[in-house]
């Protein structure tokens, strides 16, 4: 796949980090000229997908995360998130609105706001090894 | 975490702050259901006008502030809220089950 531009970050799962894993999406992402709402999507499409690294993937200890983000052709952002944490065993049952398995100060809505604010989004996960998570979304060419 | 409070006539406003996140989540619950349990109001506001970034943990703040006010047969009103929390409450359908006031967009 050709890309134009790429970046890597790693970092431990601390719930700190969530802050900083958005920001720095969204500062990559500036260069593609988003709109507030694109940049709004996107920031909130990655703090689910670290927040479960740091709540689910790596429950009792601290793991690593990285996350990779590419600009591909036509303005598209394509960001991957992985854990190499317990994985999750029913993707079906995760991914359905209000299921959550933390506690009360979870909504159970992470995955169905990463669906829902980009373009797609695609899960994989080994129980014992990890999870990624894949998605994209085009940036509009403004006039 | 960073908020303000006041009780005035059986209304309690709670007025948030910058950005809620899974990081600060449970303190900000903690700290509403210590309000509400605390003062019993008849309805409690939550201002979000300067709260700048929720997600899915926003979600349980506000769901958290409405389970504890139907428990004491209160009403539970958001204020104030911005663009990207408004998408967020709006793809999880919170905006059918609670009143929103005022929202900037």
């Amino acid at each position: 796949m050709k890309f134009d531009n790429f970046m890597i970050l790693e970092f431990p799962s601390r719930s700190s980090n969530e802050a900083f894993a958005r920001s720095a999406v969204a500062c990559f992402a500036a260069q593609m000229d988003p709109t507030l709402e694109e940049l709004g999507d996107i920031r909130t499409a990655v703090s689910e997908a670290v927040t479960n690294c740091i709540v689910h993937a790596y429950p009792n200890e601290l793991g690593v995360i990285t996350l990779r983000c590419r600009i591909l052709k036509d303005n598209v952002l394509d960001i991957v998130i992985k854990d190499k944490g317990v994985g999750i065993p029913d993707i079906e049952q995760a991914m359905r609105p209000m299921f959550t398995t933390g506690g009360t100060d979870r909504s159970g809505m992470g995955f169905t706001i990463m669906e829902s604010f980009m373009t797609t989004f695609e899960l994989t996960s080994q129980p014992g090894k990890g999870t990624t998570v894949h998605m994209r979304r085009k940036i509009q060419k403004r006039k | 975490m960073r908020f303000t409070s006041f009780l005035e006539n059986g209304k309690l406003t709670v007025a948030l702050t910058g950005e809620i996140d899974h990081h600060c989540a449970k303190n900000y619950i903690q700290a509403i259901t210590g309000k509400i349990e605390a003062y019993t109001p008849d309805i409690c506001v939550l201002d979000f006008q300067d709260v700048t970034f929720v997600d899915s943990s926003g979600i349980a703040v506000v769901i958290n502030a409405l389970r504890n006010m139907t428990q004491i047969e209160g009403k539970l009103i958001l204020t104030g809220i911005c663009a990207q929390p408004m998408r967020v409450f709006r793809a999880s359908g919170i905006d059918k089950i609670v009143e929103i006031k005022e929202a900037v967009s």
